[in-house]
């Protein structure tokens, strides 16, 4: 009965702590303390920590375990290192554009005409879809130089050059709309190109990324 | 599966799919599975195995994510899975050392089997399945070794494939085949990616026909006596569900022991050496699992032989059911094959032994090679190698047939219960349940 005893206070200490779950446990217990068959493996309070200590550890373990396994998915060191390139804007026609890879995208680096110039800064009051100045989309003191990512805002295709009613680009897919400075003129494209990060590290060299 | 089911549903949803697709009583019925209730923890082996082979198919598929299976850019690959992919060297090292701690708890599950006669009627089909997924995982385990394409994986394949090349007549144009080429290559390479991405889920399969021929006569247990009532039995679940799952976590503390501290301990320094067909490494050696077949195969000085004593030394283990003329299942009860088993143990790691050092090796250091019989002097690798082959064969055959007509065996209990009920002092530690005895 000793045993029967000690156990009847280990259920008050739990009780004290324990939820409504477990206070049923320990009605379950006084039911049994008296058998002096029992010595204390039966506890159903001691029972219930030990099955919730050991779900929420393998719970633990499993998340602990999955997030490599999801994250090995994410791009490589060696990919992210490549996320920056140089480009130098000799290599540009006027009223021409170079396509440079750059994350694996295309990026148009597009040498505009003075027409071009002044068509993009007369479209900045035309009702535009994303509305954006033709000065915030280049450098300030560089007009003729725009570069945007050349990738359709629609579904990721490429969008050809010069062509379309604004003269900039038409998507061959589905048939969206850009003006000379990339913004959305027409088509189901919602947004303008996207203008990648990049710097002016002199008059010739831009840096993308 | 053995045609009980206590499983009734409860819900519209659950009879309604009862009758068309009744998985939640197979799940039930498999959670129900009456389980002899001595088992010991030589048992949880077969769960372990089970989350071994779910470990290495999961990291697997990752790391043919990020592999290239090209003879040019492989080993490149496998550097870039360790340096740049996030947690690639993680999931390397789980895949490499995966493997052998798979072959661990394989080797163990067969001694387990040896030891209490798992293999015998009517559980044949069980230990032949058995074996079919242990040389599947021989087999995957080897071209997976090739796949990193450094020197011990380009060499281990060239003298594998060439093992084959001995076979009179058929040889060389089966290594040829093999090969895809004259020699290991490109071609080979590609074959044993797309094999080894393949096998593991043949394995899988055959595990499935594994655990169902274990499900048609049930469990052996440590008496290898047959289950004679339910009491002799405790249901799957909980009782061996929560035993696996402790005994897969106090395997998993030493699996993982070896990925965060000593990850290259059992591979060998020359595999980060890129693949070179002109140069062989002084000193080739397979993977530890596989040490005791080579050293057998260096042991016979004649090339068909040694290769067919390699195979045979696997292939006498498929016939073992029949060799065994011994009534008692349990090496409990049979003191004399108990001693015959360690000794074949001790051969077997003797075996391994051999198989990692050069063949003229000094066995005793120090005394130099000895009388020279035949082409060895007989203090060398070559000859302990000679002596563990025959030992090896031995136990499996002459002492398989004939140690029954000499031995003695202890009396086999009447059933589980009673050794546990009427002598609970003279059953070994684990084989009871602790309640009883506290009493």
């Amino acid at each position: 009965m000793a045993g029967g005893l000690r156990k009847v206070e280990i259920v008050r200490r739990v009780g004290r702590l324990g939820s409504a779950g477990e206070a049923k446990g320990e009605f379950k217990l006084a039911d049994t303390a008296a058998s002096p068959e029992n010595h204390g493996g039966d506890d159903p309070s001691r029972r219930d920590f030990i099955v919730i200590a050991t779900v929420a550890a393998g719970v633990g373990g499993v998340a602990a375990i999955a997030w490599p396994f999801i994250d090995q998915m994410n791009p490589s060191s060696d990919t992210l290192a490549l996320s920056s390139i140089e480009f130098d804007l000799t290599k540009v026609q006027q009223g021409q554009q170079v396509v440079v890879k750059w994350r694996s995208k295309p990026v148009f680096v597009r040498y505009r005409t003075p027409k071009e110039i002044a068509d993009a800064v007369a479209g900045d009051h035309a009702n535009l879809r994303d509305p954006a100045t033709d000065a915030s989309r280049h450098k300030p003191g560089k007009p003729q130089w725009l570069v945007v990512i050349g990738v359709c805002t629609h579904l990721g295709c490429v969008p050809n050059f010069g062509q379309g009613p604004y003269g900039g680009w038409l998507c061959p897919c589905h048939g969206s709309v850009y003006d000379t400075s990339g913004r959305i003129r027409a088509g189901p494209a919602p947004q303008n190109l996207y203008l990648p990060d990049y710097a002016f590290e002199s008059d010739t060299k831009i840096k993308i990324g | 599966m053995s045609g009980h089911s206590t499983y009734e549903p409860k819900t519209g949803i659950e009879r309604w799919l009862d009758t068309r697709l009744p998985i939640i009583r197979f799940g039930v019925d498999l959670g129900d599975f009456p389980t002899p209730k001595n088992l010991n923890y030589w048992w949880t082996f077969g769960a372990i195995l089970g989350v071994c082979l779910v470990t290495q198919i999961v990291t697997g598929i990752i790391l043919a994510m990020h592999y290239v299976p090209n003879a040019t850019l492989a080993f490149d690959s496998v550097e870039h899975i360790m340096r740049d992919v996030n947690y690639g060297w993680l999931i390397r090292y789980i895949h490499a050392n995966g493997a052998a701690m798979m072959f661990l708890a394989v080797y163990i599950h067969m001694f387990r089997g040896l030891y209490y006669g798992s293999y015998k009627a009517p559980r044949e089909v069980l230990w032949l399945l058995g074996m079919v997924i242990y040389l599947l995982m021989v087999i995957t385990a080897f071209m997976g070794y090739v796949l990193p394409w450094g020197q011990m994986s380009f060499w281990a394949a060239t003298v594998i494939t060439n093992i084959l090349g001995s076979l009179p007549v058929v040889g060389p144009p089966i290594t040829t085949w093999l090969w895809g080429g004259f020699a290991v290559d490109d071609p080979t390479l590609n074959r044993f990616f797309s094999l080894h991405y393949l096998l593991p889920f043949v394995i899988a399969g055959v595990v499935v026909l594994h655990i169902w021929a274990l499900h048609v006569p049930g469990n052996n247990n440590p008496t290898g006596v047959n289950v004679k009532s339910e009491a002799d039995t405790v249901p799957f679940h909980p009782y061996y569900t929560i035993k696996d799952a402790f005994g897969a976590g106090v395997f998993l503390i030493l699996f993982a022991a070896f990925v965060f501290y000593n990850p290259d301990g059992m591979g060998h320094a020359d595999n980060y050496v890129p693949a070179n067909p002109l140069v062989t490494p002084a000193h080739i050696v397979p993977e530890w699992y596989l040490l005791p077949y080579y050293a057998m195969l260096r042991a016979v000085p004649n090339k068909l032989l040694g290769v067919l004593t390699m195979f045979g030394a696997i292939g006498v283990l498929f016939v073992l059911p029949w060799l065994d003329r011994s009534k008692v299942r349990s090496m409990r009860y049979r003191p004399t094959a108990r001693i015959f088993l360690a000794l074949f143990l001790l051969t077997c790691l003797v075996l391994g032994w051999c198989g990692a050092h050069e063949p003229d090796a000094a066995v005793i250091p120090g005394v130099g090679p000895g009388f020279v019989l035949v082409d060895y002097g007989i203090n060398t690798d070559v000859w302990l190698s000679r002596l563990g082959t025959l030992l090896y064969f031995a136990y499996l055959i002459p002492v398989q047939l004939f140690l029954p007509l000499f031995e003695t065996p202890l009396p086999v209990p009447e059933s589980i219960s009673t050794p546990v009920l009427s002598h609970p002092a003279s059953v070994p530690a684990g084989a009871t349940s602790a309640p009883e005895k506290k009493g």
